[in-house]
């Protein structure tokens, strides 16, 4: 049952916002206005992805902004300039993500002082590659965010393929299994025989994988990159991976959930600057629509709870 | 006179007359400003100047709207998903002040494909399509040893007070009074602290560096650093040096205090925060189909002796000197440039 609530809360809070934003914009009601209005939430949804990762070991990510700020930063001159070195640094960058998680492991450190930590090294890495904004998109990733496919938005298409491809991965897998059951329950994990410290290490380094995606297609959409292009996904993603029904114990994500998460954010941005509201309360009415749907949660997971109960009793 | 033939040269006027009216061409054109910061007060100045001129021009029909519209968060991507959301609402011209030169690139290039103008001011973007109105910041340093050669013939020794370190502004306007000095050769920077761009930082900076300098006969300045300067050789007992001025109001306090007791004379240039209507009026050119290089420099605002009263009068306590551009002034940077 509550499986189940788990995705329709968040596939409800993005059809009403949508409906919303189609009344008051009728333009956005076509192939060109669904494109404008989700292309920039494709690096969201991957950053998403990337901290559903972490918070599915029961780890939180506080570096995710400036590591996807980091890998647009090596996208946009290394990968474009001398495309082997580039990819290698990307790699690098990767397995620096896992050995991270491997380390959070090993000694037993509080993530979110690790990560808070590395989001300095990233940020630093990221000013001394790119000192002042510039850089340029390789072709092949520019071609692939302006791709016009048929009937569908090319935004669309790549959010749909995100969570298929995770949802796969991490629902319907094995090693997905595994990796959910280490945020759950991590001593049964490791009693029954399973390296713990790999797993965190993949978990991890899968973040990375999508956290290098992200930004690669954030230079993509933007064209050349900037030292602080994505700081602000570091809370837009942990936002995202919440109210697309994960929770902070661990264990408990949904990929498909976490990419409408993402997408109801970028919306609710969208929402908001079509109603002509003040920006001064802007900041403020995002936040009532993320307390609004958690809200919302809350009643449905209490309400799960007692039908639960009484069938019990 | 038949009906045919007040109908003939009722066509014939309306033929003459449509090149001429060229303000009627955008009477439905919409206008929108993408800010991405609000938080200090050249910013409020910026909005305030764009409300004025904005309301003005909707009133009289020139333009059909002249909304604003500002991030919350002071962030590239951020901003780019306002720039999209504008392509949706369908105005004909964005004027963007940007978080970033590079990041927004995208989103103006989909404004552009869309048919629609973005002018891009202060912070600029390097997008191709859009125009962009930049400060000429080397020149700013530059005028300011210039001026200097015009009061002192003999030369002297230079303070100068830099911005924040690592700050391209700072870099570039250090540059022009490098070029400045090499240019009047009888000038000599003695002297170098970085003032941060805030009277106390300077202040404290000056102070600190006085004591090992020999005389000086002029301080080149950043702006917002000039009366910290001030008060700081004003304290060690100095002859007061020619300090070159930043448009800020207490900057131009001091000065009108000192000209009143011993004619005191300088200069002071700055950039106004009204030049966002300047982009205002460049956008409603181009979308009068005026032909306008991609390449605009905005004029500094300057307040010299006879202007300083009437400066200092209308700028409100901690704020800076401010001019609203009109349409003749954008004409005039527009013809500068071809």
């Amino acid at each position: 049952m509550s499986g189940r609530y788990r995705i329709l809360l968040p596939v409800i809070s993005l059809a009403v916002l949508l409906a919303a934003v189609f009344y008051l914009q009728p333009r956005a009601m076509s192939y060109f206005g669904l494109n404008l209005l989700f292309n920039l939430a494709v690096p969201i949804a991957l950053a998403t992805i990337a901290q559903m990762m972490i918070i599915m070991v029961n780890d939180i990510d506080l570096s995710i902004g400036t590591f996807v700020s980091f890998s647009a930063c090596v996208t946009a001159t290394f990968l474009n300039d001398t495309p082997l070195l580039g990819a290698a640094i990307l790699i690098a960058a990767i397995l620096a993500y896992a050995a991270i998680g491997a380390l959070i492991h090993l000694r037993e450190l509080p993530a979110i002082v690790v990560t808070l930590g590395m989001s300095f090294v990233w940020g630093g890495v990221a000013v001394l590659l790119l000192p002042s904004p510039g850089g340029a998109a390789p072709g092949w990733i520019r071609t692939l965010m302006t791709v016009k496919p048929p009937l569908v938005p090319m935004a669309v298409v790549a959010c749909v393929l995100i969570a298929g491809v995770t949802h796969v991965l991490i629902m319907r897998s094995s090693t997905g299994t595994l990796l959910r059951a280490v945020g759950g329950n991590t001593k049964a994990v490791a009693r029954s025989g399973w390296s713990v410290m790999k797993l965190k290490a993949g978990a991890y380094a899968l973040a990375g994988v999508f956290g290098v995606l992200s930004g690669m297609c954030l230079v993509g959409l933007t064209t050349s990159a900037d030292a602080n292009i994505a700081l602000r996904y570091t809370l837009l993603s942990i936002a995202g991976v919440i109210l697309g029904g994960g929770e902070f114990t661990g264990g408990k994500v949904s990929p498909v959930g976490a990419v409408i998460g993402a997408l109801t954010l970028a919306l609710a941005g969208s929402f908001l600057s079509f109603m002509r509201l003040s920006p001064d309360w802007q900041i403020g009415a995002q936040g009532a629509i993320l307390i609004l749907v958690l809200a919302v949660r809350l009643v449905f997971s209490r309400r799960g709870r007692k039908w639960k109960g009484a069938e019990n009793g | 006179m038949n009906i045919k033939a007040k109908l003939m040269a009722a066509a014939a006027l309306a033929v003459f007359a449509v090149p001429v009216s060229s303000l009627a061409d955008t009477a439905d054109k919409r206008i929108a400003l993408s800010n991405n910061y609000a938080g200090n007060s050249w910013r409020q100045a910026m909005l305030q100047s764009w409300a004025t001129v904005g309301d003005k021009a909707v009133e009289d029909g020139v333009v059909a709207v002249a909304d604003v519209f500002t991030t919350s968060e002071n962030q590239a991507t951020e901003q780019a998903a306002q720039i999209q959301n504008m392509i949706l609402q369908g105005y004909d011209a964005i004027v963007v002040n940007a978080a970033s030169p590079t990041a927004l690139n995208g989103a103006v290039k989909e404004a552009c494909d869309a048919g629609i103008v973005v002018v891009s001011f202060d912070g600029i973007v390097t997008e191709p399509c859009a125009w962009r109105i930049a400060v000429d910041f080397k020149e700013m340093g530059r005028q300011q040893v210039e001026y200097l050669a015009s009061r002192l013939p003999d030369g002297g020794n230079l303070l100068e007070i830099r911005g924040l370190a690592g700050v391209f502004v700072d870099d570039e306007i250090h540059a022009g009074i490098e070029e400045g000095v090499k240019e009047f050769p009888k000038f000599k920077i003695v002297g170098s602290v970085h003032g941060d761009w805030a009277q106390d930082v300077a202040q404290k900076a000056v102070a600190g560096i006085l004591p090992s300098l020999p005389e000086i006969a002029g301080v080149v300045t950043q702006g917002g650093d000039g009366y910290g300067a001030a008060q700081a050789i004003d304290a060690a007992g100095r002859d007061m040096p020619i300090i070159v001025m930043g448009n800020r109001q207490d900057e131009m306090k001091w000065w009108a205090e000192a000209r009143d007791a011993n004619g005191y004379e300088t200069l002071s240039l700055s950039i106004a925060p009204g030049v966002g209507t300047l982009a205002f009026w460049v956008a409603q050119q181009v979308l009068d189909g005026a032909d306008v290089p991609k390449d605009l420099t905005v004029p500094f605002l300057k307040v010299t002796q006879d202007s300083l009263d009437e400066a200092l009068e209308a700028t409100p306590e901690g704020s800076v000197a401010n001019v609203e551009y009109s349409l003749d002034d954008a004409k005039g940077v527009i013809a500068d440039a071809q």
